[in-house]
């Protein structure tokens, strides 16, 4: 069994009496690739921000190489350098170019050296197709390369695991495309993902592993080939249904 | 036009000027200074203070400044706290100012959402960090139109100053035309007087404004 990066033990999330995680365990391995599927509400966002320590969780613990995770403390702010997050909103920063929206926080917070910062942050935006558009403002980008750029602002920061939150679901279609070709390079050069998704043949095609989520709870798991040959629960069927179009 | 009396009495109106700037400048430093107070405040919702932030804004913001001149100059007293004119002036300003610059700090930091500032967390920003290099730039854009706008207002509420005695320039030409007569001359310099005054402040003003527009693009 390969190094785990996260571990989620009996993970409870509450809002008021809403209990919207519901005990979960789940790890993730290095250089593995978990795709987490389920009916919109089910709690995937929530996962991903409790991750992070964005939530404060009511039960069970989230650590990173051991290290919990906890909402609030002071060690967090080491701890979310080693996580990437890309949120469903474009959230660059819309007052700095792409070039300053990459670079400022392995400046500011892990004060690496501006001129390598910048030469690395040159190579992500090549690496992604965008490196004309260095100096440009956000609001001059469309939203697949909003995405991009997002998605260099969080590797810069050499993080162990990269938490994606539906992050084509805002994309007109035709943008869809270039932004998950990026994270399917990712995953080959094996990067640790965490991709919460709606769109089924990526996640075929990116995953390790298969999370189908619903109720709070993990639902059913397993290889991507076989989890969307045969579902093996009724609940993972249903909600595979949902996306063949039928009359 | 009696040019005799413009010459004449010129340096009165320049020393009124002179008073109304500077006791116009510390007034709205002050209500600077209450207004980021306020707002930082009701921003980090800071109990007990936030409140009382909200109850001043409320009483400042819906009382006119002469009735607050009126209960600094002619009611405390009554209550033994006696103050000059120029500090009635000064505290006058900045109670009515610091509730309108509240509020225009307070409409830019929550017109930053959300989802920068825990962008700015995830990346490992500290809450000051997050503040100074994501939350305040893109509040400024919105902050700074406002704060100009309310320092002219405040510089132009001065006018009521001469309520309190307050030498001012509405003072100045009140008492010449009282005395003299001279009301169009009085007047024409009265209104010349506040140009000169708030026009130049102005025109910097708008100049920012039109760099932050760009900057905002
Ligand atoms: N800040 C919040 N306050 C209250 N309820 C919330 C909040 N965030 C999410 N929820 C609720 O939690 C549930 C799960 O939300 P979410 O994690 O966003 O689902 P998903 O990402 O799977 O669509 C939903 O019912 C949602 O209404
Ligand atoms: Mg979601």
């Amino acid at each position: 069994m390969s190094e785990h990066i996260i571990d989620i033990n009996g993970l409870v999330k509450h809002f008021g009496d809403n209990a919207v995680i519901d005990g979960i365990s789940l790890s993730v391995s290095k250089g593995e690739v978990v795709v987490l599927i389920g009916p919109s509400g089910c709690g995937k966002s929530t996962l991903l921000r409790c991750l992070n320590g964005l939530e404060p969780i009511q039960g069970g613990t989230v650590t990173l190489h051991g290290e919990p995770v906890i909402h609030g403390d002071k060690s967090l702010y080491r701890i979310r350098q080693k996580i990437g997050m890309v949120f469903q909103s474009y959230d660059l920063f819309p007052h700095l170019t792409v070039l300053k929206n990459i670079t400022l926080s392995p400046i500011k917070v892990q004060k690496r050296d501006k001129a390598e910062v910048e030469a690395k942050a040159r190579e992500l935006l090549e690496r992604v197709g965008l490196s004309d558009k260095a100096d440009s403002y956000p609001s001059e980008l469309s939203g697949g390369q909003k995405q991009r750029v997002a998605i260099c602002r969080s590797l810069i920061m050499n993080p162990e695991i990269m938490l994606l939150d539906e992050i084509t679901a805002a994309l007109d279609p035709e943008m869809v495309h270039e932004v998950l070709n990026v994270v399917l390079d990712l995953a080959k050069n094996g990067t640790t993902m965490m991709i919460v998704t709606h769109e089924m043949a990526f996640a075929e095609a990116v995953a390790d592993r298969i999370i189908f989520m619903d109720g709070g709870v993990i639902v059913e798991e397993g290889k991507p080939s076989e989890f969307f040959k045969n579902p093996k629960t009724e609940r993972a069927q249903r909600f595979l249904k949902t996306f063949t179009y039928t009359k | 036009m009696d040019f005799n009396f413009i010459q004449k009495f010129l340096p009165m109106y320049a020393e009124a000027a002179r008073l109304t700037l500077i006791i116009g400048v510390i007034g709205i430093a002050l209500s600077v200074f209450i207004g980021l107070m306020c707002a930082l405040v009701k921003y980090y919702r800071v109990p007990v203070a936030r409140q009382i932030a909200s109850a001043y804004i409320e009483l400042s913001r819906n009382t006119p400044l002469i009735v607050q001149l009126f209960f600094l100059y002619f009611g405390l007293p009554k209550a033994g706290i006696v103050w000059s004119s120029e500090a009635c002036g000064i505290i006058g300003l900045a109670f009515l100012g610091g509730s309108y610059m509240a509020e225009s700090f307070l409409g830019g930091l929550r017109s930053v959402g959300r989802i920068q500032i825990e962008s700015a967390e995830s990346l490992g920003f500290r809450r000051l960090q997050t503040m100074r290099y994501i939350v305040v730039p893109q509040a400024a854009t919105v902050s700074v139109p406002a704060i100009c706008a309310n320092v002219i207002f405040l510089l132009k509420e001065t006018s009521v100053f001469s309520a309190v005695s307050l030498a001012d320039l509405m003072y100045v030409a009140k008492d010449l035309i009282g005395m003299y007569y001279n009301t169009w001359e009085a007047l024409l310099m009265l209104v010349a007087a506040y140009l000169v005054l708030i026009l130049p402040i102005s025109i910097v003003f708008t100049i920012l404004e039109r760099r932050l527009r760009r900057a905002r693009n």
